[in-house]
């Protein structure tokens, strides 16, 4: 028995989630930055952790979005094998983006060609990944990612020779070289192994994970608390005017690899952290 | 908390520090990556004398507001404008980030002053903005030449006239 899903409940749901994400943050990443704000005995950091906090209440009570920078929006789809849709599943997330960014105003910052950046005044095309699962559920997790950290972010091919205590000192050195720009407290996203390419797609996928969760495995979760420890005492601190809290989260999602390769990628994402997930 | 307006002069600027917080009343110029671009290439289409840019690309107005999501993009892009804008009279900037060797040696020369605003907090600035006006290159969208007038206006002196910066300690 195949599973029958509308066209337009999933563009609405998609228009509605684009809507929602850029103007309401994140209650988990809320409440990450509420918990920092008494952590902090700096007094320009805690004056930069209170103003985001008076920014997130301002974008949800008015319906504008928390930042101009609403995003190139990034979708990870699960879809079940017995789900019957009536169009592409990526067509379906374009035209929910094109309604969204038109009814929430949100700025539609997508060119069509790198070099004519000329505005496709919709903000589409997503970058879309799909992946089957069992089942009759269409699952769509929605990532709107800004380009201040997205420019921040970077992919390595490390040798596979180099120890974990090794590889947590590059990744940390390097993510603090790059926060500055990128509009801390970050959220980083790490990808480890696979191939290059795969790497960055973990790397974005670990940033939806549950910020209350650490990685099952023992070895990734204490990489993650180190990481986390070391951006938090360099000092660069809220919007990088010093103070203890550079990063709010590190999540790392691990992939076999190939015996010659240690590919490591790592996702920059600045404190307006806006997912959304719909469940169809 | 420092209270400062626009248009900037000697005796405003040069007696901020690193870390300052000021509050920003005046007009100003709203301008990102295709404006700078553009004014370098063909000269700045305003009266620049003690003017102050703001590196932002807003979100458009909703209803009746008078400008949409409106907080700073990342200066480092606009690295290669900016001594150009000093020594043709603009004399402040306000955006975020770390900036160039060699913007920070311009400040310097011309006794300009680097100015942080909060990056992400676009929804809270957009209030403190109460004019808005396209005056140049339209056709850009977002990344037009604006003219704003703000009212107490938050930043943080990031880099001040001497040259002295808050990321010094980083060598």
């Amino acid at each position: 028995m195949t599973r029958k899903i509308n066209s337009d409940i999933i563009i609405d749901s998609v228009a509605r989630a684009c809507i929602e994400a850029a103007c309401i943050l994140d209650k988990q990443a809320y409440n990450a930055i509420e918990s920092s704000l008494l952590n902090e005995d700096n007094e320009t950091a805690k004056y930069v952790l209170s103003e985001l906090l008076d920014n997130a209440d301002i974008a949800e009570r008015d319906c504008i979005p928390l930042c101009q920078d609403t995003g190139m929006v990034i979708s990870f789809v699960e879809m079940g094998i017995k789900v019957q849709l009536e169009e592409p599943v990526e067509d379906l997330i374009n035209k929910g983006i094109k309604k969204g960014y038109e009814e929430g105003v949100l700025r539609k910052s997508v060119v069509k060609d790198p070099f004519e950046r000329i505005n496709t005044k919709d903000n589409t095309p997503a970058i879309v990944y799909i992946k089957q699962t069992e089942g009759d559920k269409l699952k769509i997790n929605l990532m709107l990612k800004g380009f201040g950290s997205e420019n921040m972010s970077f992919v390595k091919m490390l040798n596979p020779s180099l120890s974990q205590n090794e590889v947590v000192d590059i990744i940390s050195d390097e993510i603090c070289n790059r926060s500055y720009n990128a509009c801390p407290p970050l959220f980083i996203g790490i990808g480890i192994a696979g191939t290059m390419d795969y790497a960055c797609v973990l790397s974005k996928k670990a940033l939806l994970r549950p910020l209350n969760e650490s990685n099952i495995n023992p070895v990734y979760s204490d990489m993650e608390e180190r990481i986390l420890d070391k951006l938090n005492k360099s000092n660069i601190g809220p919007a990088g005017y010093d103070g203890k809290t550079t990063a709010l989260s590190v999540a790392i999602l691990a992939y076999p690899t190939h015996i010659a390769g240690l590919p490591v990628a790592v996702t920059i994402q600045c404190h307006a952290l806006r997912h959304r997930e719909i469940i169809l | 908390m420092i209270k400062i307006h626009t248009p900037f002069n000697d005796e405003i600027l040069c007696k901020l520090k690193p870390f300052d917080k000021v509050l920003i009343t005046g007009y100003m110029y709203i301008a990102r990556d295709q404006a700078h671009k553009r004014m370098y290439m063909e000269g700045i289409p305003f009266d620049a004398a003690g003017q102050c840019i703001y590196h932002c690309g807003p979100s458009e107005a909703k209803n009746n507001e008078v400008i949409g999501s409106a907080g700073p993009t990342s200066s480092y892009r606009m690295n290669e404008y900016m001594p150009y804008m000093f020594e043709n009279g603009i004399r402040a900037f306000i955006g975020k980030g770390k900036v160039s060797d060699a913007v920070v040696e311009s400040i310097k020369q011309n006794r300009c002053v680097y100015f942080g605003a909060i990056g992400g907090l676009g929804a809270k600035l957009s209030k403190c903005i109460k004019k808005q006006r396209i005056i140049a290159y339209e056709s850009l969208g977002t990344e037009a030449l604006r003219e704003i007038y703000v009212e107490n206006f938050p930043a943080v002196v990031i880099i001040n006239c001497e040259g002295e910066s808050i990321y010094e300690r980083d060598g």
